[in-house]
């Protein structure tokens, strides 16, 4: 299926890209993490970025559906 | 209200705007730039935000904070962009009848803002390459 994913911060850098259309056999959001990681070697810790889609935060284990937007959320420090 | 502006919030029109009759109290917070962090001397931010989710995510915040307190109004703007030192990188104004609600009010707000709000800051540094800032309380706290 394809899914828009948008990257940020360290994420963004390293994929040299600010946003894709990803197709798919993922099922879920931490599925495709894996996928992307080991496209891109990002070199952030898996286990430090959170999960938004739809601009909503949301379970890696969600399951995705075709045209959704994800975003893999790098530790945020705004303010 | 929460928005992201890419523009100097030192203009912001909205600071000008009129103090509701009803409140005896308004509190201001103003997050700068400083020239330090963690011991290395820093000449400028890049705040880089998602902009749909981060609008979004303020506006929860905000509505939380009206549920919790008993306050009037509160205004948040974050900036984004590449800001200089002393630039003002967060605005804050919440009133409020009295001044306790209005000043716990305020503290909620940017404690949330930080810790939940997808906004990513990258430090320049004189005696180093820039790097993104890790929100390093953000492994001990949820999201969401």
């Amino acid at each position: 299926m394809k899914i828009n994913v948008i990257y940020f911060a360290a994420l963004r850098e390293q994929a040299k890209k600010s946003q894709e259309f990803v197709e798919t056999t993922s099922t879920n959001a931490s599925e495709l993490m894996l996928e992307l990681y080991e496209k891109y070697h990002f070199t952030l810790d898996q286990t430090m970025l959170k999960v938004a889609i739809n601009d909503e935060y949301s379970s890696p284990s969600t399951l995705l559906k075709e045209n959704d937007t994800i975003a893999f959320i790098p530790p945020v420090a705004g303010g | 209200m929460f928005q992201i502006q890419s523009t100097n919030i030192n203009d912001l029109p909205i600071k000008d705007s009129s103090h509701p009759p009803q409140a005896g109290a308004a509190v201001t917070f103003e997050g700068r730039v400083r020239n330090h962090n963690e011991g290395h001397n820093v000449t400028s931010l890049e705040y880089q935000c998602y902009e749909s989710m981060a609008i979004k995510e303020g506006n929860k915040i905000l509505k939380e904070t009206f549920e919790k307190f008993n306050i009037i109004n509160a205004i948040c703007v974050h900036r984004e962009g590449h800001l200089q030192i002393s630039d003002i990188a967060v605005w804050i104004k919440v009133y409020s009848k009295h001044r306790k609600e209005a000043f716990e009010a305020c503290q909620y707000i940017i404690d949330k803002v930080k810790l939940r709000v997808p906004i990513w800051k990258k430090e320049h540094y004189i005696d180093k390459d820039p790097e993104w800032v890790a929100c390093h309380r953000c492994m001990e706290h949820s999201h969401g």
